[in-house]
């Protein structure tokens, strides 16, 4: 196993716009990352060029010494040695479950008792060997899932990839899946690559979160950070909920920004003369009696407390959460402990 | 590098190019050599005597003539079955429907033989009955009406499946809504239903229109008796009186053939323009009246037209088999099986024709199924525009009239093959080899169609699996397909069992088809020996329409093409 190594890739699919445009990512060896964007950004090109269906038509892609591809030679998808959970999960339906999962092996020409030892494994590994010798057909959608990822399992692959695996599945499946994959990628030790638009699966999953938008790479980090120090208005509006207002520009070079500095700024004073976008997490907005003046405009009740929308006097919007109940058109007061200068 | 691949394409390298290959020997080969020998026949002033030749011209006007009216015919039979078959509550849809089709598979020359047992003064079956017209009356189906009747007839089926085929995609919601604005069914049939389905219509009408200007069968059957030839007769008999210049009058027969069907095909193209209603909404669940009292009246209508058409020919045929002697009248104690094992146990050539027909069908089959496997797989996988020339250009044989394939083939093999030095004109090779150009398309489609509808992953994981082409073709891909390839080979088997527009010209001793058997007893005058072959291909048609039915819940929509 070794590192995963893409070096300015891009791949143009001669529709007039790159798919993905000078794209370079280091994945290091035994990493999750999440390729994390809304739909059309690229994310899932990039993912078919790590495994081998696109080419790129510029840069290149390594495994650890490895070239996997570059603009003039690709090696093919049967030669790399690595799995894939495909969203529709590509179960093979003229096969058992056991054959499914065990092909990867049949093609290597492992047969016997070693075969049959690897298959019973990777089914056990998903609390699958009841289910041996059905049909693809006949199981729920978490269980195909669950033999998708035991076909991965199987042959211990260099890289595992995972195109929306989850998509399809219902809230609870969904919690009992990342629990499976992370607990997958604990125990084999396999470089994954994640395709998500969901970025709470990005975030429960990851070790590192790739976000990327019109075929461009915006921001490489793990989870923790890209939520804290996010760079840029499309990846602080992307990633966690809150609000990003435009605000004078805070004296010299902070980022972080408490109370006492933002305070000013909401109020229009000092600072520089030039704008910046400020992020304000929705539950750094505090509700009390002192602080900015706010109308309600709406307002979302979530079960464990109210979300709400609050208009300033300048008609920008900030996002809060609520315990106590709240009506449009309540005048509020709040205090920001907290922003960020995007 | 070792197990690097170009870029590009990740299928293998030579695939797409054997494609080509065979597309150039099958149809731009052929095709290319039709247009040449054309030219040069205009060019060496034989053109003068050809256009000059009167026998040219009217045959190009009985072509033209029953060709439209014989349209006229189909797209009135084929509209009124496809309106009511598909929008009405009418029982037994599944049945009639399965039945309408039917004619459409028997072969031309069987309707007419069918026809002509059935009318006329010798007619065995109205004898039997006790009503034909006394001995001398003119056969009426000898007659620029009865080549255009039988046209209608023959390709009704043609015009019901392609309007069949708009009506499914109606949408019910737009029925309804029409109905809540508060049409009558009447008036919702006019203003909505009518309007949508009109492409299927004229799409009907331009089918059936090439179909009837390539058809061979029935006006030789029909209109060389009665001195009427059309255009591919016409063809035929300059090649039974063969001089030195019969390649070039043929080509430039050929081509006025091919200039018409082309001609009809652009007429559709301008009539189709601004027409592609694309329906929006919910489709899938088609729009059904309700008919009430007059299922009583339409009713009745479906099945006396669907005896005429199917069951009386059939008995006339039944009856022409089993009458012992021309002229004798057929009652259970004159019936015999004589002319059954005439043509079954005694009579070489007929044995001849089916070991020819059942092989040529069998090989054609087969041969277009491994090409139609890889061709559908490259061509699913590609989608710049070289693989849709290439989708194009398999499609053109098949939507010229067989006469055409047929000359283009001898003009191309006529002299022996170069660098190998082999004739194959006069071999069953010609015939194979004009089969596998005429019925691509045919074999074609409903792998395709199983192709789009099989998920690209399920090839992909066995690539990321390391499974090499050929291996996920055999462990992955073929059995995938299977249905609809099982389908093609059975599509193909039925239309290239029952050929004769192609081998009429191409047979010579030794190499007759089923086809040209018929058509031969029946020249001959042994009209019940031409009956009972023909009862015997009939009911080989029904059986492998029977086995598609069986095999239609396991296969993806559209592959049988009378299915729902």
């Amino acid at each position: 196993m070794a590192k995963l190594i893409l070096n300015r890739v891009a791949k143009d699919f001669g529709t007039g716009r790159a798919a993905v445009s000078n794209l370079s990512i280091d994945v290091r060896e035994g990493g999750f990352l999440a390729l994390l964007g809304p739909s059309g950004c690229g994310k899932t090109t990039v993912l078919r060029m790590i495994a081998g269906f696109e080419t790129p038509t510029d840069g290149s892609l390594h495994l650890g010494e490895r070239l996997l591809a570059d603009a003039s030679q690709s090696l093919p998808p049967e030669k790399r040695n690595m799995a894939m959970v495909f969203q529709s999960y590509a179960l093979w339906p003229h096969m058992s479950v056991a054959d499914n999962v065990g092909y990867p092996l049949k093609v290597r020409g492992i047969s016997g008792e070693a075969y049959r030892k690897k298959v019973g494994e990777a089914l056990s590994t998903v609390r699958l060997e009841a289910y041996a010798e059905r049909r693809p057909a006949d199981l729920s959608g978490g269980q195909r899932q669950r033999v998708a990822l035991a076909r991965c399992l199987v042959t211990s692959p260099d890289v595992v990839l995972l195109d929306e695996p989850l998509a399809n599945l219902d809230r609870h499946l969904k919690q009992e899946m990342e629990e499976t994959f992370r607990e997958f990628h604990q125990r084999s030790g396999a470089t994954m690559v994640y395709v998500t638009h969901d970025q709470s699966e990005a975030m429960a999953l990851a070790t590192d979160v790739a976000v990327m938008s019109e075929g461009q790479l915006l921001q490489v980090a793990p989870p923790d950070e890209i939520y804290a120090r996010p760079e840029g208005r499309v990846v602080g509006g992307l990633i966690g909920r809150g609000a990003i207002v435009s605000l004078k520009s805070p004296d010299g070079d902070v980022r972080q920004l408490d109370w006492a500095a933002v305070e000013p700024l909401f109020a229009g004073e000092g600072g520089s003369a030039s704008r910046s976008d400020i992020l304000v997490r929705q539950e750094d907005v505090i509700l009390g009696g002192e602080g900015i003046a706010a109308t309600v405009e709406s307002v979302l009740y979530e079960g464990e407390r109210y979300a709400a929308r609050l208009r300033l006097a300048d008609g920008q919007i900030l996002r809060a959460f609520s315990r106590s109940k709240l009506a449009v058109g309540d005048e509020v007061r709040a205090v920001v402990r907290g922003a960020w200068r995007l | 590098m070792y197990g690097y691949v170009r870029p590009g394409n990740s299928q293998p390298v030579w695939l797409f190019p054997f494609i080509v290959l065979i597309v150039l020997i099958l149809s731009v080969l052929p095709l290319a050599r039709l247009a040449m020998t054309g030219v040069a026949a205009l060019a060496n002033g034989g053109a003068i005597a050809v256009l000059s030749d009167p026998a040219l011209w009217s045959a190009t006007y009985y072509t033209l003539v029953t060709a439209v009216l014989g349209t006229i015919i189909s797209l009135a039979i084929g509209c009124t079955f496809a309106f009511l078959l598909t929008l009405t509550d009418i029982r037994a849809k599944g049945l009639i429907s399965f039945l309408f089709v039917l004619p459409m598979m028997i072969p031309p020359q069987v309707t007419a033989l069918a026809w002509v047992q059935m009318s006329g003064p010798s007619s065995p079956l109205l004898k039997a009955l006790h009503i034909a017209p006394p001995l001398g009356s003119p056969q009426p189906l000898y007659s620029i009406g009865g080549i255009a009747l039988l046209y209608g007839v023959q390709h009704a089926p043609l015009v019901y499946l392609a309007l069949r085929a708009s009506l499914m995609s109606l949408p019910r919601d737009g029925v309804e809504a029409a109905r809540l604005s508060g049409a009558s069914s009447f008036r919702v049939f006019r203003d909505i239903i009518l309007p949508l389905s009109l492409p299927g219509i004229i799409a009907g009408a331009a089918i059936s229109f090439v179909s009837c200007t390539g058809n061979f069968g029935i006006p030789a059957i029909l209109g060389i008796p009665a001195s009427i030839y059309t255009l591919p007769t016409l063809i035929f008999t300059k090649f039974s009186a063969f001089t030195s210049r019969t390649f070039g009058d043929v080509a430039l027969l050929s081509a006025i053939i091919a200039i018409i069907s082309v001609a009809g095909l652009a007429i559709q193209d301008r009539a189709l323009r601004g027409r592609d209603y694309r329906v929006l909404g919910l489709s899938g669940a088609t729009a059904t009246f309700e008919l009430g009292y007059w299922k009583l009246l339409f009713a009745p209508v479906l099945w006396i037209v669907i005896f005429f058409m199917l069951a009386a020919p059939f008995f006339a045929l039944l009856a022409g088999a089993l009458v012992p002697a021309y002229g004798v009248p057929l009652t259970f104690k004159t019936m015999t099986f004589h002319a059954f094992s005439e043509i079954l146990f005694k009579q070489a050539v007929t044995r001849t024709a089916f070991v020819n027909s059942l092989s040529l069908a069998a090989g054609t089959a087969m041969c277009l199924l491994v090409v139609t496997v890889l061709t559908a797989y490259a061509l699913t996988r590609r989608r710049d525009v070289l693989g849709r020339v290439v989708a194009s250009v398999i499609e053109i044989p098949y939507s010229l009239p067989g006469i055409v394939v047929a000359v283009s083939f001898i003009l191309v093999f006529a002299a022996p093959i170069p660098l190998i030095n082999m004739t194959i004109y006069g071999t069953v090779w010609i015939i194979l080899i004009a089969y596998l150009s005429s019925f691509f398309a045919v074999s074609l489609k409903p792998v395709v169609s199983a192709f789009h509808q099989l998920d690209p992953a399920l090839e992909e994981a066995a690539r990321l699996s390391g499974a090499g082409f050929f291996r996920r073709l055999k462990d992955i891909i073929v059995p995938l397909i299977a249905p609809a390839a099982g389908a093609s080979v059975i599509l193909v088997f039925l239309i290239a069992c029952n050929e004769l527009t192609i081998s009429a010209l191409l047979w010579s001793a030794g190499t007759q088809t089923l086809g040209v058997a018929i058509y031969n007893l029946d020249d001959s005058g042994s009209s019940d020996l031409a009956s009972a072959l023909s009862v015997l291909v009939v009911l080989m048609v029904v059986f492998m329409m029977l086995l598609l039915e069986l095999m239609a819940k396991r296969l993806p929509k559209g592959v049988v093409p009378w299915r729902n």
